[in-house]
């Protein structure tokens, strides 16, 4: 089928793209204004000399590089074992909490009251008292080490995070697709399985996508514990020579890991139409 | 006759109506459903649409409302091209009443709510006077008293009747009803074309896709008979009776 657009169309698609070149460069010069004072202020500030010799400090920084690359390196590691845990047990302590067996009443009471705890205490007191106190236990299979500490400490507070995310998602599967499985002769748990959990996993998915972004700078904390990650190298470095440069270098490590993530998963869900830039279904303007 | 070698159409719209409606092309991906679409409602008309399932009725009534982008064409409301993008398009909408074939009502606000929820935020109505209109609309589609309620408390009509006072309440310019009555069982469907019937009779300019027949012999000034993305054949009721054409003979056949 051939389609010749009108003048009309024409006009309004001309239109269309003057108003988003116009919109472009309205954009483009509110950021340069806004950039160029912000640079300004730092630059003309008293202490600016000594701050940039003491926090960007190039030479310091490339010599640093390596021993924090290695860091990230096990930050990186300890974030795929804490997303991977953390979302299957996560998974399973949701679907376990939303049975409506009497049976597992026991189960779900312990779940219930591990997700209220984890769920209320602060990441950092998990990290000090897994960190101090399991070892002082002197279990002996209980490896002492700060890295399998600290992320169990992590796993053990995300995983409450994500069982509650699954919940949520879980009770927003409506009725009737239960009784729609049901209905088909679909046992329960053939019905959790195949019906309640896909659907579930897809409306939680943007929250889930946000919780493996924060994971990944979480991983950071494990250095608390001694763990000689990205943070904790640079903490060596610091030590004894005053210059922050080190630091610097460590965030800017983590932001070339973090912004990549975030913008991967904006597009993904832009693509899936979660995105929170698009008009709401279907509606054109 | 294939749309390649049809005439193209005019874009000269029609000032004297209240919709019209010249070469509208609307497609999602590759599927073009709608294709050098032309349609005029007429000041006081009810203009039924008629076709199969998925031949644009509902694409055709969501472009008219502005919620769907449209590839070419124009539509104008009393002469006034609202497809250009330099229209406000929620001014447009607000002079419009569109009615969907379900989930029409918000779950979570009452009747009254629902029904003032526009004139208050949209028309700034003061709330007295539009609770005092909503509640002479609700009597007129026959739910006196049931301003409290909510939508899940209320039959199945019962919504439906209450999403049309809904659209009637900020007196639109066209009312646009799709499929109104296609989720209802057939002792509501009754109740609720009878409503459309009185609305009917108030003047209320109406474009409405139905798969009703005996509501468009009762009520339609106008049959639009929609078929390869256009107005295919298009006349009194009667032709609902006495097809025209192959194609509208086999869609009341079938
Ligand atoms: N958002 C969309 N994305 C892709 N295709 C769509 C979309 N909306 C509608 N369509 C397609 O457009 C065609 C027309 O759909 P439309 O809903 O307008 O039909 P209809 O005449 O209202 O049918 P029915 O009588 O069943 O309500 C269908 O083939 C449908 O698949
Ligand atoms: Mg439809």
């Amino acid at each position: 089928m051939t389609w010749e657009p009108s003048p009309v169309a024409v006009e309004r698609a001309a239109f269309r793209a003057g108003r988003r070149r116009r919109s472009f460069a309205v954009a483009a010069l509110s950021t340069l204004v806004l950039v160029a004072a912000a640079v300004l202020v730092v630059v003309t500030s008293p202490g600016w000399e000594r701050t940039r010799d003491a926090f960007l400090d190039v030479d310091r920084g490339l010599e640093v590089l390596p021993a924090l690359l290695e860091g990230l390196w096990l930050n990186l590691r300890v974030w795929v074992v804490t997303v991977v845990v953390s979302l299957v047990v996560g998974l399973l302590l949701a679907i376990v909490r939303t049975t409506a067996s009497p049976v597992l009443f026991p189960l779900r009471a312990l779940v219930a009251a591990y997700v209220d705890v984890f769920r209320g205490l602060p990441l950092l007191l998990v990290l000090l008292l897994v960190g101090f106190g399991l070892p002082s236990l002197r279990l002996p299979w209980l490896p002492g080490d700060g890295v399998y500490l600290g992320t169990l400490a992590i796993v053990l507070t995300y995983t409450a995070y994500t069982a509650e995310i699954f919940r949520a998602g879980i009770n927003a599967v409506h009725p009737a697709q239960v009784t729609a499985a049901r209905a088909l002769g679909l046992t329960r748990a053939q019905t959790t399985r195949r019906v309640v959990v896909p659907q579930a996993v897809r409306n939680t998915t943007p929250a889930l996508l946000n919780t493996v972004v924060s994971l990944q700078k979480d991983s950071g904390l494990i250095s608390i514990l001694g763990a000689v990650d990205a943070i904790r190298a640079a903490q060596i470095a610091v030590t004894g020579a005053y210059n922050f440069t080190p630091y610097v270098v460590a965030g800017l490590l983590f932001l070339l890991v973090s912004i990549p993530l975030t913008r991967a998963v904006d597009a993904y869900s832009e693509r899936r139409g979660w995105g929170a830039t698009r008009p709401a279904a279907g509606v054109a303007r | 006759m294939s749309a390649a070698d049809a005439p193209v159409a005019g874009l000269a719209v029609d000032p004297t109506a209240v919709l019209s409606v010249r070469g509208l092309r609307v497609s999602f991906g590759d599927h073009v459903v709608l294709e050098r679409l032309d349609l005029d409602v007429a000041e006081h008309e009810c203009v039924v649409l008629l076709g199969a399932s998925g031949s644009g009725k509902s694409t055709l009534l969501r472009a008219v409302d502005l919620l769907e982008e449209v590839d070419d064409g124009v539509v104008a409301l009393r002469g006034v091209d609202v497809t250009d993008p330099r229209v406000d398009a929620d001014t447009v909408r607000a002079r419009l009443g569109l009615v969907f074939q379900a989930y029409n009502l918000f779950d979570h606000l009452t009747l009254l709510d629902n029904l003032t929820l526009a004139p208050r935020l949209v028309h700034r109505r003061p709330r007295a006077e539009a609770e005092a209109d909503a509640v002479a609309m609700l009597d007129r589609v026959g739910l006196a008293g049931r301003e409290g309620a909510y939508p899940g408390q209320l039959s199945g009509g019962q919504q439906q009747r209450a999403a049309i006072a809904r659209a009637l309440l900020t007196g639109p310019d066209l009312l646009l009803l799709d499929e109104v009555t296609s989720a209802l069982d057939p002792a509501l469907v009754g109740e609720v074309l009878d409503i459309l019937a009185s609305v009917r009779a108030t003047g209320t300019t109406m474009l409405v896709a139905t798969h009703e027949l005996g509501f468009a012999r009762r009520v339609a000034d106008r049959v639009c008979f929609l078929h390869a993305g256009r107005v295919w054949e298009s006349g009194p009721p009667s032709i609902i009776d006495d097809p025209g054409t192959p194609e509208l003979a086999a869609y009341l056949g079938g």
